[in-house]
C-alpha cells in the first residue's frame, strides 16, 4: 500500500517567482539557504551569480529570474537559494521566496498549456493545479545544461 | 551461497590475475624457453578458476580451465610455446578481462567463449596424445601416485643458497628428501592440513622449501598437492608413515633428493641456453634473478601492508582539507590577536599538519606502474596492426604520482604511444633503407625531479618532418608563411600539438581521426602540466610531459582585484614585482615591460575578467605578478598582493565546465571561495 500512495504522491518545494508559484521534487533538493555571500566567476552567463562555499563543496549559483529572462531585482529578506543535488552536479537557485512543501498527486500534472507567460516553454516540464493554486513544474535538465566553453547564449 | 560480501575482493584479485597473466605472458614471448614463466601465468589461472567457480561465473571458470590446460601442456614440454597459441592465450585473458569488468559493473559476467575454448582445445589436442594415454593407463592407485608424481607434482627448486645447505648438510649425514602430498579432493580445511603436515616434519627435521610458497599454501592458494623440502636424519618410511597419518592424505610420496642431479640440470640447461643464444642472455638470466630476487622481497614486505579501500582515503582526505581550511582561519585570527600563546600554539598545529599533509599525500600515490602495465600488450597488438617490429622499454614504472594524477593520465599516455607506433616508427623496409635495426625502440620513462614528475616517451623513428609540417600547419592556417620560415625546429615540432593538425596523410585506425595530440596538450595542461617535443629528423622523437606530484592541495600566491580575492598558483609564478605606470611600453597594441631584460607582455587581469572599474591610471606603481608556461612568460597586473597560502583544489563543479581562465576554487579561511587563476590559458 505505501508504495502506491508513494507512487501517486510526490512531495514538491514550491518557490515564488515574480508573481508565479513553480514546483521542485524534493528528492532532487537538498538544502534551502538564506543568501550567503556569492564569489563572482568571470566571463560566465549572467545569469550564474557565481559560487558559494557550501559546507566545503564549491556550489555555483544561478539567478532564476534572470535565467528565465525576467526582470532583475535586488535580493531581500525573504530571497532564497535553493541547492538541488542533480545527477551530475550540485547547484543553486535564487529565488524570490521558498514557502511551501505540497504533495502533488500524479493525476493532477498536466502538460503545459500552450500559453503560460514569459517564461520559455522549455523550460517547463508540466503544470499542476492544486486548489486555485496552478503549480508549474520545471525541467530541470534544461534549466542546467552544462555550461561549456564558448557557450554565449544570454551573455 | 551469498557471494555478494567477496565480490568486491574478487574482483580486485580477479583483475590482479589478468594482470600479472598479462605480463608474464608478454615475458613468455620473449623468453619462451622459461618454464618457470609459465608456472606463474598457471599458478595465476589457477587461482582465478578456482575463485570464480566459486563465485559461480562459470564462464571464466570454463576458460581459464581450458588456459590451464594448454599452460600445462606448454610447461609439461607437450606443446611448443609459438605465436599463434599465445595470440589464441593472449585473446582468452582478453575475454577474462572483459568479463570480470563486466561482472564489476554489475552484469552476469557471461559471454560466449565457445570459440575461444574451442581453439585451447585444438592447441591442446595439437600435441597432447600422450596425455590422453597417461589418463586411460592410471587407473590404479599406483599408477596415479607416479603419473602423478612424474607429471604435475610441483617442482621443487633451489637457489644457490639452499643448495648450499643442503650439500652441507649432506656431509653432516642428513639427507634430504622431496615430501611431496597429495590431499584428498574433498578436503574442507586444506590449510588445516597443511598446518599439521609442516608440524609434524617439523618435528622430524628442517624444512628449507616449500612449492608452492608458505604464504599459498596458508591461503589454500594451491591445487590438492605440495611439495616440501625436508633435511632430516630419519628416512622415508617413517617419514611417509608419519604424513600418512594426517587424515584427508591421499598420497604420499618420499624422494631423496640428489644433490647431484639438481646441480646437473642446472648445469645442463644453462648450457642449453648458453649454446642457443648469444652474449646478452646473460643479461637476461640476471634480469630473472634480480626479478625473482625482488618478489621475494614483496613477499616479505606484504606482510605489513594491508588492504585500505580507495574511498577510505578520498573521506580522509577530505577531511584533511577541511582541515586546513580551518588551520587558514585560525592562522588569521591568531595574526589579528597578537596573543603569543596562541600564536605558539597555531604554529605548532600549523606544523604537525603539513607532517600530516605529507603523510596523507603519500598514502594516496601509487606508482605510474598501474598506468603503464597494460601498454606492453597494447604495444604488442599495434604493432601486430601495424605489421612494425617494436620494442616497448619501460623505465622508472615504480615512480610515484598521486592518485588523482593517475586517474587522469592514462589517456593522453595511449594517445601519445598511439601516435609514436602509428607516426613514429617506420615500417621495417623503411627502417633497413635507413639502415637503422628493423625493430623500433619506443621508451617510456617517469622519474621525479623537484616537486614535479616528468614522463617521457622516446621512440627512434621518423622524428618531425620540418617542411611537412610547415606545409601543412600553412595549409590549415595554424601559421603564417612568413612567421614560419623563422620559427625553431623546436616550435615547428611543437606545432603539431596545435588543435585542427594532423599529418598522418592516410586516416588509419591507431591514430589520426582529426582529434589528434592538441588534445592530449589540453588534458596535460588542465592537470597543470606541460608537454613538449623534441625531434632530430630521421633520428626520433621525445615527448616530455611534466605534471605536479599531487592536484589536491597547492601553494598559491593570493592577490587582490577590486576587492575580490584570486589565487595564482606558484609553480607558474617565477615572481612578483612593483614596476613604475611609466616603464610600461606599446608594441602592437600590447603592453609589454622590460623585465630583466627580456620582453614580458602584460595581461590586465581587469580586463580579461570584464571587470568594472578602470584601473587607476594616476596610480604610478603598478603591482605585477611574473608567471610562466613552459618558457614563455608574461605579467599579470594586479591590485595588490595578499601573500603565499597552501589551498585545497577543488573544481568549480560540472556546470560551469572550463570557465575562461579559472581552473577551480578554493575556500579561504573566512569561508570565501576565492577562484583560482589558470596561467596557462592566459600565456597564447
Amino acid at each position: 500500500m505505501t508504495e502506491l500512495i508513494a507512487q501517486n504522491d510526490m512531495k514538491y518545494i514550491v518557490f515564488q517567482l515574480m508573481d508565479k508559484e513553480y514546483a521542485i521534487g524534493v528528492d532532487v533538493v537538498q538544502a534551502i539557504e538564506k543568501m550567503i555571500s556569492i564569489t563572482r566567476v568571470p566571463k560566465t552567463p549572467s545569469y550564474v551569480k557565481g559560487v558559494l562555499n557550501l559546507r566545503g563543496v564549491v556550489t555555483p549559483i544561478v539567478d532564476l529570474r534572470e535565467r528565465f529572462g525576467l526582470e532583475t531585482k535586488e535580493l531581500e529578506e525573504s530571497s532564497r537559494i535553493i541547492i538541488l543535488n542533480l545527477e551530475d552536479f550540485d547547484v543553486g537557485l535564487i529565488v524570490d521566496a521558498a514557502n511551501d512543501v505540497l504533495d502533488i498527486p500524479f493525476q493532477s500534472i498536466e502538460p503545459q498549456p500552450d500559453v503560460v507567460g514569459s517564461v520559455e516553454s522549455d523550460f517547463i516540464a508540466g503544470v499542476a493545479k492544486i486548489d486555485k493554486r496552478l503549480l508549474v513544474m520545471l525541467n530541470l535538465e534544461k534549466v542546467f545544461e552544462p555550461l561549456k566553453r564558448g557557450s554565449t547564449d544570454e551573455l | 551461497m551469498d557471494t555478494n560480501q567477496y565480490l568486491e575482493m574478487f574482483i580486485d584479485e580477479s583483475k590482479e590475475h589478468i594482470q600479472a597473466c598479462n605480463e608474464h605472458l608478454l615475458e613468455l614471448e620473449k623468453n619462451p624457453e622459461d618454464l618457470g614463466i609459465v608456472n606463474e601465468i598457471f599458478r595465476s589461472a589457477h587461482t582465478l578458476k578456482g575463485m570464480s567457480a566459486t563465485m559461480g561465473y562459470e564462464d571464466i571458470a570454463d576458460l581459464t580451465h581450458k588456459m590451464e590446460n594448454v599452460l600445462d601442456a606448454i610447461r609439461n614440454a607437450k606443446i611448443l610455446v609459438t605465436t599463434e597459441i599465445l595470440d589464441v592465450v593472449f585473446k582468452a585473458v582478453d575475454y577474462l578481462e572483459e568479463m570480470v569488468v563486466d561482472i564489476a559493473s554489475g552484469g552476469s559476467g557471461k559471454k560466449d567463449v565457445s570459440a575461444l575454448v574451442n581453439a585451447l582445445n585444438l592447441i591442446e589436442a595439437g600435441s597432447s596424445l600422450e596425455s590422453l594415454a597417461t589418463s586411460e593407463t592410471a587407473a590404479t592407485k599406483e599408477a596415479v601416485e607416479t603419473d602423478n608424481s612424474s607429471i604435475q607434482k610441483p617442482a621443487l627448486r633451489f637457489d644457490d643458497y639452499e643448495m648450499t645447505v643442503i650439500s652441507q648438510s649432506a656431509e653432516q649425514g642428513f639427507s634430504t628428501y622431496d615430501v611431496t602430498v597429495q590431499l584428498r579432493d574433498d578436503c574442507l580445511l586444506k590449510a588445516a592440513r597443511v598446518f599439521m603436515v609442516f608440524e609434524i616434519l617439523e618435528k622430524a627435521g628442517e624444512i628449507i622449501k616449500s612449492e608452492p610458497n608458505v604464504q599459498y599454501l596458508e591461503n589454500e592458494e594451491f591445487d590438492q598437492m605440495f611439495s616440501i623440502a625436508l633435511i632430516t636424519k630419519e628416512d622415508a618410511d617413517t617419514l611417509k608413515a608419519k604424513v600418512m597419518k594426517v587424515s584427508e592424505v591421499e598420497i604420499v610420496s618420499v624422494d631423496q633428493i640428489d644433490l647431484e642431479s639438481i646441480t646437473k640440470d642446472k648445469v645442463a640447461s644453462a648450457a642449453e641456453t648458453v649454446k642457443e643464444t648469444v652474449s646478452n642472455d646473460v643479461g637476461k638470466q640476471q634480469e630473472v634473478v634480480a626479478q625473482k630476487g625482488k618478489k621475494s622481497a614483496a613477499v616479505q614486505s606484504g606482510n605489513k601492508t594491508i588492504r585500505v579501500n580507495i574511498d577510505r582515503l578520498d573521506v580522509l582526505m577530505n577531511l584533511f582539507e577541511e582541515l586546513v581550511i580551518d588551520r587558514g582561519r585560525l592562522q588569521s585570527i591568531a595574526t589579528e590577536l597578537h596573543n603569543p600563546e596562541l600564536n605558539e600554539t597555531v604554529e605548532r598545529m600549523t606544523r604537525i599538519s603539513g607532517d600530516l599533509q605529507n603523510i596523507i599525500l603519500n598514502m594516496r600515490m601509487i606508482p605510474v606502474e598501474t598506468v603503464f602495465n597494460r601498454f606492453p600488450k597494447m604495444v604488442r597488438t599495434l604493432a601486430r596492426d601495424l605489421d612494425k617490429k617494436i620494442n616497448l622499454e619501460i623505465i622508472g614504472a615504480e615512480t610515484e604520482l598521486d592518485r588523482t594524477v593517475i586517474d587522469e593520465i592514462g589517456d593522453p599516455l595511449v594517445h601519445l604511444i598511439r601516435n609514436a607506433l602509428d607516426h613514429g616508427v617506420e615500417s621495417p623496409a623503411e627502417r633497413r633503407a635507413k639502415g637503422k635495426p628493423e625493430e623500433g625502440t619506443v621508451t617510456l620513462r617517469a622519474y621525479h625531479s623537484g616537486n614535479h614528475v616528468f614522463i617521457e616517451l622516446e621512440d627512434d623513428g621518423a622524428g618531425v618532418n620540418r617542411e611537412r609540417v610547415l606545409a601543412k600547419a600553412i595549409k590549415n592556417g595554424i601559421v603564417t608563411e612568413e612567421a614560419s620560415a623563422s620559427m625553431t625546429d623546436r616550435q615547428v615540432a611543437e606545432l603539431i600539438l596545435s588543435s585542427g593538425f594532423s599529418t598522418a596523410e592516410v586516416i588509419s585506425d591507431v591514430s589520426g581521426r582529426g582529434v589528434g595530440l592538441d588534445v592530449v596538450k589540453n588534458t596535460i595542461e588542465s592537470l597543470g602540466g606541460y608537454i613538449s617535443i623534441e625531434s632530430t629528423e630521421g633520428q626520433g622523437s621525445l615527448f616530455q610531459v611534466q605534471l605536479p606530484l599531487t592536484l589536491s592541495i597547492i601553494s598559491v600566491m593570493l592577490v587582490e582585484l577590486n576587492s575580490e580575492i584570486y589565487a595564482v598558483p606558484l609553480s607558474s609564478i617565477i615572481e612578483t614585482a612593483i614596476i613604475q605606470t611609466s616603464d610600461i611600453m606599446n608594441a602592437h597594441n600590447q603592453k609589454v615591460i622590460d623585465f630583466r631584460g627580456n620582453i614580458v607582455p602584460l595581461v590586465n587581469l581587469k580586463e580579461t575578467f570584464e571587470m568594472g572599474g578602470e584601473q587607476d591610471a594616476t596610480d604610478d606603481l603598478q603591482s605585477v605578478v611574473i608567471v610562466r608556461k613552459g618558457e614563455r612568460i608574461a605579467g599579470l597586473i594586479v591590485d595588490s598582493f595578499i601573500g603565499q597560502q597552501e589551498i585545497v583544489l577543488k573544481s568549480l563543479g560540472n556546470y560551469l565546465q572550463s570557465v575562461f581562465a579559472i581552473s577551480g576554487a578554493t575556500i579561504l579561511g573566512n569561508g570565501q571561495v576565492a577562484l583560482i587563476i589558470d596561467c596557462n590559458a592566459l600565456i597564447k
